[in-house]
């Protein structure tokens, strides 16, 4: 379903050279929830834009569906970390769900039944008349979620959606994200700093080296598919995966080049590193 | 009830106050020129009649409207352009801002000797007058779109005239309205200063005839009139503001309870 090929993106200005993204290369299958984690300032957020057509990449190219990316397609949907800047203050929660709608010829019924549709998978069927700012920070981010449900992308992009939250709204958050990946097959990319949310998210998790950006690991996430905050967060499974990524972060930070994907050490207890 | 009665208490506390000691301190003057408030306000019904209000203060409304109507729609036209494009803001903004530092009144004589002395010799002071607090604030407003917006709306394909009309004029919203109320006084102003140069009718034309023929609580009244009129539009615009700015206002207090 999307394909990144070969990636780089250079920042070039006043003098300064910086590379943000070296070489980063994957694939995201249709249907697929893949976490993206990396240390901090990684440059998450420049590949996350360069996917979604927003910067462009100084070299190699993004793929949607086999076509190449150069400008915001109408197949992905941005979901932004800063979720009050993200909506427009001056539409009714329903208005701004169903702007980006308008741009794509839709009847009205039909796009009543969208938001509709939208508004009631996040839980907020009874805020359509609501302002952004009359509500709490958490269920901002479910109507910029709803926004990009209402879009039908072919992928979801989520930059570091839950950063700005508080914990237990976070975790709300994430169980609606997997129930909304569950119950509508859509593909997910989902950037996150946080390991933890990374594996409880994911059916796959691809770790990023420190800035200039390669790809250090790919990890498939054999948990099982019914996940819950409770058991799944103590399951010793997930201790072994958190573990392997928060190393792989660490051996990231200090540039230690990337490992073999898969890796046969996982089937023993390690320790965690410290 | 009570807090009706409460707000309207301060509303009118000050100004009561303020008639009245005009009313004390006037009441046994015999300055020909400070005539005392009583015989001022006896004077008003005598001259502000239908008629009076139809032949003068009807044509000054309307030519102040045609003015500041036609600079608000120049004013974000021009400022929206000037606020979204960098290179034509770098050529623009010097001639902007010496445009702006001129007096508008100095204007009146020079416009005068193209416009004529008519109606449209009027509004285009006026309109010349009001554009600048509209136009700069506009820029202002129009650079100012927030980033992560600008981002969303790039993202969700909203371009073009939908982005103009859904994010960046509802964005600069805010400033522009701060720029049309610094236009309204100013519009004010110089429909007053426009009509005591040429003309034969208005408010400003009636001021300087009543002055002229020392008349001189006539011209008080007419003053009086001049401000109630001044007071009036503000009130209107402060209810247009309201409406429009409702999201803004709310956000605002939105943000003050958790910052």
């Amino acid at each position: 379903m999307l394909d990144v090929r070969g990636l780089q993106k250079v920042y070039e200005g006043s003098g300064r050279r910086v590379e943000a993204v070296r070489d980063l290369t994957f694939t995201v299958e249709a249907g697929e929830l893949v976490c993206l984690v990396g240390p901090s300032g990684c440059g998450k957020t420049t590949l996350l834009k360069c996917i979604g057509g927003l910067l462009t990449p100084t070299a190699g190219e993004v793929l949607l569906a086999g076509k190449r990316v150069t400008g915001p397609p109408p197949g992905m949907a941005f979901v932004f970390q800063e979720y009050g800047r993200s909506l427009f203050p001056w539409m009714r929660v329903a208005q701004n769900v169903e702007l980006p709608l308008k741009q794509k010829s839709l009847s009205k019924e039909r796009r009543r039944e969208l938001v509709a549709d939208a508004l009631g998978s996040v839980g907020l069927a009874d805020a359509a008349g609501a302002y952004p700012w009359q509500l709490s920070g958490g269920m901002q981010q479910r109507v910029a979620i709803a926004r990009a449900l209402a879009y039908e992308p072919d992928v979801l992009l989520m930059d570091e959606p839950f950063a700005a939250v508080d914990a237990q709204t976070r975790a709300d958050l994430e169980d609606l994200v997997r129930g909304l990946w569950r119950e509508r097959g859509i593909t997910v990319l989902f950037v996150t700093h946080d390991i933890d949310e990374a594996v409880y998210l994911g059916e796959r998790v691809v770790v990023l080296s420190a800035s200039p950006t390669v790809v250090q690991e790919t990890l498939k996430v054999d948990l099982p598919i019914e996940r819950d905050q409770l058991t799944t967060r103590v399951a010793p499974r997930f201790a072994e995966l958190r573990t392997h990524v928060y190393a792989q972060i660490q051996a990231a930070k200090r540039g230690v080049p990337r490992q073999p994907d898969a890796p046969e050490e996982l089937r023993t207890d390690t320790p965690p590193p410290h | 009830m009570r807090p009706v009665l409460l707000r309207l208490g301060f509303v009118l506390g000050l100004p009561a106050v303020l008639v009245a000691l005009w009313w004390a301190a006037s009441d046994g003057s015999t300055n020909v020129y400070w005539p005392p408030l009583r015989t001022i306000l006896k004077t008003f019904p005598d001259v502000w009649t239908a008629d009076r209000l139809r032949s003068d203060v009807l044509p000054s409304v309307a030519r102040l409207a045609a003015g500041y109507a036609t600079a608000a729609a120049a004013g974000v036209a021009l400022g929206t352009v000037i606020g979204s494009y960098r290179r034509v803001r770098a050529v623009c903004e010097p001639v902007l801002e010496f445009l702006r530092a001129v007096p508008p009144p100095v204007l009146v004589p020079v416009i005068m000797l193209f416009a004529g002395i008519g109606d449209t010799m009027k509004i285009v002071v006026i309109a010349s007058g009001c554009v600048w607090p509209v136009l700069l604030n506009t820029v202002e407003g129009v650079r100012a779109v927030d980033p992560v917006m600008a981002e969303t709306a790039r993202s969700y394909g909203i371009a073009g005239p939908a982005r103009l009309r859904h994010l960046v004029l509802r964005s600069a919203s805010p400033q522009i309205f701060a720029g049309l109320r610094q236009a309204l006084s100013i519009g004010i102003i110089l429909m007053v200063i426009s009509e005591m140069f040429a003309a034969s009718n208005g408010l400003g034309f009636t001021i300087v005839q009543f002055q002229r023929g020392f008349a001189i609580p006539d011209m008080w009244t007419g003053i009086l009139v001049l401000g109630l009129l001044g007071f009036v539009l503000s009130a209107l615009f402060q209810v247009v503001e309201r409406r429009v700015l409702a999201w803004y206002h709310g956000l605002r207090a939105a943000n003050r309870r958790s910052p």
